[in-house]
């Protein structure tokens, strides 16, 4: 495709920057003349909203460390200082915090586009990787964030986390010692996880480039999975996606502020209003809502490194989606059987996710192994054999055919039609 | 320049790009190990020793001992008992209690008080087995430590420790 302009340097002094370091002219064709697919839906508009909330928890983390000290004598105190004395510091720490759940409410969505479009099939395999990084990065650094406030489900967190590495075979108690920095989770522990809590976010910035650029080479996936196929199956970015983003942003936005204006311990736990105490456990350890469904699949499986296992495995079997689905349809628009499994396996995580905030005893660990079992069938079974034996709905030929399936000619305005 | 033969010019490249690889390799080793316990941890983490007179029979003590909490488990006859009476060779984890207490010692168990499972610090005189129970996932350790029922891997491990003198114990 064409796409539909070039930049114009219109003043001497652009015309004088462009010629050395063309950067308007990238900005330009990136995010203005850039071809987008003329029927994305709001589905579409997460990744912009997942990078303004990296934004939003980068600005308000920069700020927040100006008056946090990572001490283990001080730590709790400091976040204490935080909320009462320095100015609006209530309303930077709840921003960060509910930032830090939005952000990941945002990311299950926006892999759940993902998975119902196949948007991570051919040519997307590298840009769909990079996602799966960057959502291990955001893993580490949300689990590290929780550490920093130093209560009680902050180190029982970190000592329960950083334990699963003493299921490696052989090496694994001097890894866990070498994490620790200690013989237990202390003082070296909260200096490293606050070092790196700081550093990841910009690893992940990083990897956002990557994930951006790689999406510009293979273009934006869309409803009906099909290619664009002519300048008619595309408008420019700016004004058509940019306005639509910028909509739902701000509804999304809307609920992030109820939260961190209205309820926002309601996603918490009053334990970690404790100081940290090392000799005694939490009754009920639980870790933050977005991690429920791994902690569920870990506590399923009685073996302790396996639960480790399946636990890493639940991830990075992500990574292998584009070859173990054999589909060579992408959207489920057109697979009414993957539609079934589809909505079935997000019941499967909504599922691991309640069981994991539940004790894990009786009836719930049997649920919790079903529900496991059926997370990685998923992947390993049924994927690679729908692809093969589905039957598929009639597919367009173009995305136009699509929008204006109801009649009228291609390219003509909508106000034409119906 | 068309010749498959190797030449000076090879082997200075190859030799360049292993010193660098060596060099990077070298510098890691500083980056990696300085996030191993460092002096003043590992001086803190010196043996102790505890007085063991006060401990009344039946009461169970904790300390601390490089950051980890440590039982020190005065048991009663009956706790003895209850421990030897179990076939060892049918646990979980299979050990007598012998095995894990002092030769003429075996009033004395103690214990690493970190449950196997993920770390919690389980509970004493609770549970089935007149041990611990383990409040986070409900794993249940009898009366020498050892797991009986619940998703954790191994008995509560011993530390290094002997006896200095009749009631006092060097940890570490």
């Amino acid at each position: 495709m064409s796409g539909h302009s070039t930049y114009q340097p219109q003043s001497r002094f652009m015309k004088w920057f462009e010629a050395r370091l063309p950067i308007g002219g990238l900005v330009y064709s990136s995010f203005v003349a850039y071809p987008t697919p003329r029927n994305l839906n709001y589905w579409w508009t997460f990744g912009g909203i997942l990078s303004i909330m990296l934004a939003v928890q980068i600005v308000t983390g920069v700020v927040l460390a100006m008056h946090y000290t990572p001490h283990v004598d001080h730590a709790f105190n400091s976040v204490e200082h935080i909320m009462r004395d320095v100015n609006y510091g209530w309303l930077l720490r709840y921003l960060h915090s509910n930032g830090a759940s939005m952000f990941f409410l945002a990311c299950y969505i926006h892999i759940a586009r993902g998975l119902y479009y196949g948007s991570y099939k051919e040519p997307r395999e590298v840009l769909w990787i990079l996602g799966v990084i960057i959502f291990l990065l955001m893993i580490a650094t949300g689990f590290m964030g929780y550490v920093l406030p130093w209560g009680q489900m902050s180190f029982w967190a970190a000592t329960v986390i950083t334990n699963l590495f003493s299921a490696i075979p052989l090496v694994g108690e001097s890894v866990v010692t070498w994490l620790w920095g200690g013989y237990s989770v202390g003082n070296p522990t909260l200096n490293r996880f606050y070092s790196l809590h700081y550093l990841l976010p910009f690893v992940i910035a990083g990897v956002v480039v990557l994930h951006v650029w790689a999406l510009h080479v293979a273009g934006q996936n869309n409803p009906t999975g099909i290619e664009p196929k002519s300048d008619q199956d595309t408008v420019p970015f700016t004004p058509y996606a940019t306005i639509k983003d910028a909509f739902f942003l701000s509804c999304f936005l809307v609920l992030y502020a109820w939260f961190a204006f209205y309820i926002p311990n309601y996603l918490g736990h009053p334990d970690n209003y404790i100081p940290a105490n090392p000799t005694v456990t939490p009754t009920h350890i639980v870790p933050e809502w977005y991690y429920l469904p791994f902690y569920a699949i870990l506590r399923a499986i009685p073996s302790k490194l396996g639960g480790v296992v399946m636990l890493l495995a639940s991830i990075v079997v992500l990574a292998f989606l584009p070859w173990l689905d054999t589909s060579k349809v992408r959207s489920a628009s057109y697979r009414p059987a993957y539609r079934v499994f589809f909505w079935a396996f997000i019941l499967v995580c909504v599922g691991l996710g309640w069981l994991g905030s539940k004790p894990a005893e009786g009836l719930y660990v049997y649920a919790a192994r079903l529900l496991t079992a059926w997370y990685f069938l998923h992947f390993l079974v049924i994927l690679p054999l729908l692809g093969l034996f589905e039957t598929l709905d009639r597919l367009p030929s173009s995305i136009s055919e699509a929008v204006l399936r109801q009649g009228g000619p291609l390219g003509a305005p909508a106000r034409d039609r119906v | 320049m068309s010749s498959a033969e190797h030449t000076r010019r090879d082997f200075l490249y190859i030799m360049t790009g292993a010193v660098a690889a060596a060099g990077a390799a070298a510098a890691v080793v500083p980056l990696i190990t300085q996030m191993n316990p460092d002096a003043s941890t590992i001086a803190a983490g010196a043996p102790i020793e505890v007085d063991l007179g006060p401990i009344a029979e039946g009461q169970v003590i904790k300390v601390f001992w490089r950051g980890k909490p440590i039982f020190i488990d005065h048991r009663t006859k009956k706790d003895i008992e209850e421990a030897r009476a179990v076939d060892w060779h049918t646990l979980p984890d299979p050990q007598s209690d012998e095995a894990r207490v002092k030769q003429g010692k075996d009033q004395w168990l103690v214990l690493i008080g970190i449950c196997t499972h993920l770390g919690c610090i389980p509970l004493a005189h609770q549970g089935d087995y007149d041990g611990w129970f383990c409040p986070c996932h409900g794993s249940q350790y009898d009366s020498s430590g050892r797991i009986r029922r619940g998703p954790a891997p191994a008995n509560l491990p011993l530390p290094p420790y002997e006896f200095v003198s009749d009631s006092k114990i060097r940890i570490g």
